[in-house]
This record gives structure tokens, sequence and C-alpha cells, in this order.
């Protein structure tokens, strides 16, 4: 199996977005593997050790996604690409899938392809079917299990997390997929792991060498961006004896404050 | 000089943080209530390596350095001390010391699992009748042909109802010159017959984790056991403290971080006289001790870590790291009670369990007390380092790895 894992530098889930002049800012947290992307990987990893072949991690971001590689690295990838241009900065997803289906072409002979549910930052989510579209394949999102896959028919059965219900899927591969949480507990980095990582030197695949040059127009751009005014919650708890009393005040207090 | 932390040693710290905050932070109050260790606590550390974290791989440890034992520690002690005794015990004095000293046999007899984490050690010094005064110890070894019969009783001793192995130094002469030139290690299996443990209930502190006593009673150990020469156990245990020591230095570290954040976060949350107590300069003085008593600490036990790399000495730099850390960690929570008030007070919050922690380690290996003594001998050069036979080997990523 030859399976490429697509991971993104974010910030650390516990950083407090701001806004500042029009631009968003996560003052100075962490930056961290994309939460969504470790179940990816992990999954990735998973499938290696069950039926072999080696795991590629791909990032598309500036020089310091590396960090986001490394983690994935450690974790037990075997490869790790970076891939970053000055052109690529502030693509829309519609673009940014155009550039990862190129250098997952330029990986060539992949089996399948591992993308997290949302990043934590932009959270659109769209990544990764976009990314099927443009490579022709089918698109497995929201991936809860992965009930079997048969590396000789090259055929995979999944669930898919939906809102009430989950839908068994059977499709072929190469595929790509994007997973939920409630696939699988991802793992620490190994210490031999993080050895790896921290010496290794990862390649950077730019727009001319994945063919892309003066390629990428974004369709979409952020003119501005405004924080939302700040709505104030104050708690108060209704007491009494009895539910029916508590219902009665709560009706009371509903009413006096206009809410019906 | 570079401050800065290798890509490494970053990627050690979120590794131990992430296992600390997921896998033990949730149960924790109710360990701690309930004065038991968690089960899973010691098999996770072991199966994630950070339990032979700086051994060499060839004796199944890691093959990381010392400066991670350190980060290490200081993370595990920022959710709870009792992970961090853990590495004090079981890597520094126990599987260090075996490192140190121990013949090939014993480092892969002994070591070996400990590294790898599939048996537990501890630490057996100190005694009902002498702690500081480790010198005047009375359990007794006395030689049978190709053993050793040990008799008396260790006391006050981390993971004592944990350990599978245990390093014990006992009284093997009384007609010497000096009381600490009688002394010999060893490391012994606690399941040998006439062995007996159990633990202290009722402590102040590190209550989620285990602390005993441990009565031999006509224990046979084989010569093979012995850690060191005969009569060479007082240097034995006084190196195996410069370990253990400096994973207390680092862990009190990591107490002052977690009575810091914890106030920095309550000092923004709670309002008194109309502002955010955190605007008040009394409550920033507290702060700004935390923050600053959190940077000496830091840098004073990396600098340990540093010259335990390199393969120097640091029996005086490791007592001043671990003498400021413990004092400044218990001064922290102290004061982060005092910040949370009356909630501080309660269990509802971490603080007054890090109060209760921080205490302990003031007393632990060396007190306060005994750090000044070590402090001061050095300053008025009443006491230089000596070359032991066996100093603990420099850091070599080549030959850790290998
Ligand atoms: C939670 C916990 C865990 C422990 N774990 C271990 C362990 O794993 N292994 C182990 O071997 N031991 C362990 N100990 C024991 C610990 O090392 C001893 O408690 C410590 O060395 C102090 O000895 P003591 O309690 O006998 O006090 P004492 O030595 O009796 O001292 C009493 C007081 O007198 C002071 N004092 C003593 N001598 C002097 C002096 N010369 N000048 C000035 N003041 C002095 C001391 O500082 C202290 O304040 C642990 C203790 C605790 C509380």
């Amino acid at each position: 199996m030859n399976i490429v894992v697509c991971v993104k530098q974010t910030p650390d889930t516990a950083a407090t977005v701001t806004v500042e002049d029009g631009k968003i800012s996560w003052g100075d947290a962490p930056l961290v593997l994309n939460p969504w992307d470790e179940f990816a990987v992990e999954e990735a990893l998973r499938l290696k050790e069950a039926h072999g072949g080696e795991v590629t991690a791909i990032s598309l971001g500036p020089e310091d996604a590396k960090e986001a590689l490394k983690q994935s690295l450690a974790m037990g990838c075997e490869n790790a690409i970076l891939v970053s241009d000055p052109s690529f900065a502030g693509l829309d997803s519609l673009q940014v899938s155009k550039v990862l289906a190129a250098a997952i072409e330029k990986v060539g002979e992949v089996d399948l392809v591992f993308f997290g549910r949302s990043s934590v930052d932009t959270d659109s989510g769209i990544t990764g079917s976009q990314v099927a579209r443009r490579l022709g394949w089918p698109a497995l999102s929201l991936v809860a299990v992965i009930n079997s896959l048969d590396p000789e028919s090259k055929r995979l059965e999944v669930e898919r997390m939906l809102d009430e219900t989950r839908q068994q899927v059977a499709a072929s591969f190469p595929a790509v997929i994007s997973v939920v949480k409630e696939i699988n507990e991802p793992r620490y980095p190994s210490f031999m792991g993080i050895r790896k990582a921290s010496k290794a030197e990862i390649p950077i695949w730019s727009a001319a060498e994945l063919g892309l040059e003066g390629d990428l127009e974004s369709a979409l751009t952020w003119p501005d961006v405004y924080a939302i005014p700040k709505v104030e919650t104050e708690c108060e708890f209704i007491e009494g004896e009895t539910p029916e009393e508590i219902a009665a005040k709560l009706v009371d207090r509903l009413i006096e404050e206009k809410v019906v | 000089m570079d401050f800065r932390l290798t890509t490494e040693h970053e990627m050690v710290q979120k590794m131990v943080r992430d296992f600390a905050r997921k896998e033990v932070a949730p149960t924790i109050k109710e360990a701690d209530r309930k004065q038991e260790m968690t089960a899973h606590v010691l098999p996770r550390m072991g199966e994630l390596g950070i339990l032979g974290i700086c051994i060499p791989v060839r004796y199944g440890g890691q093959g990381m350095d010392y400066i991670s034992l350190g980060l290490a520690s200081e993370e595990l002690e920022v959710i709870d001390t009792t992970l961090r005794v853990v590495m004090s015990v079981h890597n520094g004095l126990a599987s260090m010391t075996l490192f140190q000293w121990g013949t090939e046999e014993q480092k892969e007899k002994y070591l070996a699992p400990l590294a790898r984490g599939e048996k537990i050690g501890c630490g057996a010094f100190s005694e009902p009748g002498a702690g500081s005064d480790f010198a005047n110890i009375l359990m007794t070894g006395k030689r049978d042909g190709d053993e050793y019969i040990l008799n008396g009783e260790k006391m006050w001793i981390s993971l004592a109802t944990k350990a599978d192995f245990a390093v014990v130094t006992v009284r093997t002469k009384s007609d010497v010159a000096k009381p600490s030139e009688g002394l010999t290690a060893y490391i012994v299996e606690l399941d040998r017959p006439g062995v007996s443990r159990g633990d202290i209930h009722g402590k102040l502190g590190v209550r989620a984790g285990s602390t005993g006593w441990i009565s031999f009673q006509d224990v046979r150990v084989p010569l093979e056991n012995r850690i060191g020469e005969e009569g060479e156990g007082f240097k034995v245990t006084m190196t195996a403290f410069d370990h253990g020591r400096y994973t207390v230095a680092a862990g009190a570290t990591g107490l002052i971080r977690a009575s810091l954040e914890a106030s920095v976060a309550y000092a923004k949350e709670r309002s008194s006289f109309g502002k955010p107590i955190a605007r008040h300069q009394l409550i920033q003085e507290k702060i700004a001790r935390m923050a600053r008593d959190y940077e000496i600490a830091r840098l004073l036990y990396l600098r340990a870590g540093w010259m335990k790399n390199e393969g120097v000495r640091n029996t005086f730099e490791t007592s001043i790291a671990k003498h400021f850390a413990t004092d400044a960690s218990f001064h922290a929570a102290s004061e982060a009670i005092q910040i949370h008030g009356a909630y501080g007070f309660s269990d509802e919050y971490d603080v007054e369990r890090f109060m209760r922690n921080a205490r302990g380690a003031m007393i632990y290996e060396g007190s306060s007390e005994i750090q000044s003594l070590i402090q001061a001998d050095y300053a008025l050069g009443y006491r230089k380092d000596k070359a032991v036979r066996c100093e603990l080997p420099a850091y070599d990523s080549q030959a850790w790895q290998s």
C-alpha cells in the first residue's frame, strides 16, 4: 500500500482567535499538527501496519509547516514532503486542491489519500473532496470505520458518519478518505520516531516542480474579516420546591423577558 | 551559549505533556482522594518508553539525553507530583545507578527490564531511625559464602509496593573509622523470601502514589547482586541522589509552572472591587514571583542536565537546583491558593493538591537543610568533588542509540 496523508499546521486548539485590522490573529499560540489530521495519520499508519507499504505525509504551507510534518514522521510516517512556494500563500481551497493533487500525482502510484475532517483554523472541510475530484478518484468523506480493505482486488468498505445515521459505502481504490475522530485513538510519537523526525531533511516541492507556475488564481478572497459583537450571557438558576413550581417561575421569567 | 531547546527536546516535551494531560489529569483528583495510584499509570509510562527515557537503546532504553529526562519530569509534575516521583526513583535512583555502577551482567539482568518498563525499580535508603544522617543506617548485610544475608527495615520508600527491584544500601561493617565507610549497595528482587512491605497512608501529599516500608528478614542475596565494591555503598547512594535530585528539581519547576498557570487563569476570571483581581498590584506581585521563580528554576535544572550530558559532576549544581525549585514550588503553590481565595482551599481546584505535593520534596532526596549544608561546604571549600570509581557516562547520541 502506498498511502499519502495530507496534513496541515494549525494553531493549538487552546488558542483564542482575535481580529486585528481586518486580519485574523491567533496570537502567539503554538503551531501544531491540525488535531483532526492526527486521526488521518493514525489510520494511515494502521493500514500500513496491517498491509505493508509506506506512508508519506504532505503539507502545503510555509517553512514552519515542517513542524506538522515532523510530528507525522515521529508518529511513524516513512516520508514527508513540504509543498511550499510564495505563490501558494492565501490560496482558496479549490486552488489548494489543485496543488495537493499535483503533489499526489508526483508521488505516483498512490493507493489511498487520507485527510482529517477539516482544519481547525479555516474549518471548510472540503479540501479532501476537491482533491478527489481533481484526481478522478472516489471521495469517501467523514469516515468513522474502515470495515474491510483488500489490496488484491483494490476494494474497500467504509462507514461514513452522518448526522443521525451511519452509511456503509463500498468503493474501489485509489480513493480519497477523510476521517472523523471516532475512527481511532491517535498514538503519541515514539522516542525513536522523535529522533528520526528531528534529524529528517524534509524536501520542498515548489510550484515549478509541480508544473503549476503562474497557474493558480483563487476565486475566493477575504477582503475583510471582523469580529462579531460580543454576546454577554448571564446564568440564572430558577429554583423551587416542585418541578411544577420551577416551570411556572420559568414561564413568568420568559414572559417578563419578552422571550415568549 | 545556546538557550534554545532542540526540535527533539520540544517533541519530547509535547509527547509527555499530551500523555499526562490526556491519560492522567482526568482521574488525578479521584486517585488523590482514594490515596491510590491509578493502575494504568506505570504500564503506560513503560509502554511509551518514559521509564527508560535516558538509558541507551542497547540496555532497553530510548537513548535520549539527560535534558530529555528533566523536561519529561517537568511535564509530568505539571499534572501530578506522583508521576514525577516515578522518574526520580525508577529512573533516577534505580536505573541510572545501575547504569553508572552496574556490571555488564547486572545491566542486562536488571537495567534492561527496568528501562523497557517491564519491571519497576525503587531506591531504599532511609530507615525508621535515619534519613538525613544516612551514614548511620542500621540495616545489616552479612557475607555467608556466595551470598549476603540482609536484615533490617527501610522506611518512606517511594514505590515500595509497586517495585520489582530495589537498590538497597545496608551496613556490612561496623568497625570502621567513619560510619559511611561500612556501607554496601545491592540490587534486590523484592519477591525474595523474607521481604515484606506495605504502603503508608495518611500522608499530606503524593497521595496518588505509593510511599511505604520494606522489611528484610534474613533475605539471602547472591554476590552478583552487589552494586560496586563492599564498602562503596555510601558513594553509590550519593551519586544516586545526584540523579534523583535532578528529576526532583525539574519536577518542582513544573509545579511552579502549574501554580503560575492556574493563578493567571483564575486572576483574570475573578473580580473584586470592580476589576479582575489580576489588576490588583498585590496579586501581580505574587504572579511576578512565580514567573521569576519558574525561570530561575528552569535555568538551574537545565544547567545541571547539560552538565550530566557533558559528563561533568554536578552535585553542587543539582543541589542548588533541587533546593531552589522545591522551596519555590511550595511558595508558589501556597500563593496560588491565596490567589484562589476560599476556592483554593477546596479540592475543587488543583492548587491545594499542588501545595500538599510540594511539601514532601523539601524533605526527601536531601531536605532543604541538608542541601544548605552541601552548598555551604562547597562554598567554604570544605568539600571538593572527588572522582568516583564509576562516573555517570557523558551522553553520546551515537553510543546511546546503537
Ligand atoms: C514522600 C516521601 C518519599 C520518600 N521517598 C524515599 C525513597 O524513595 N527512598 C528513600 O530512601 N527515602 C525516601 N524518603 C525519605 C527521605 O529521604 C527522608 O525523609 C529524608 O532524607 C529526611 O530524613 P528524616 O525524615 O529521617 O528526617 P531527619 O533526618 O530526622 O531530619 C529531621 C529534621 O532535621 C533536619 N536535620 C537533620 N540533620 C540536620 C543537620 N545536620 N543540620 C540541620 N538540620 C538537620 C532535617 O532537615 C529535618 O528538617 C521519602 C520521604 C518522603 C516524605
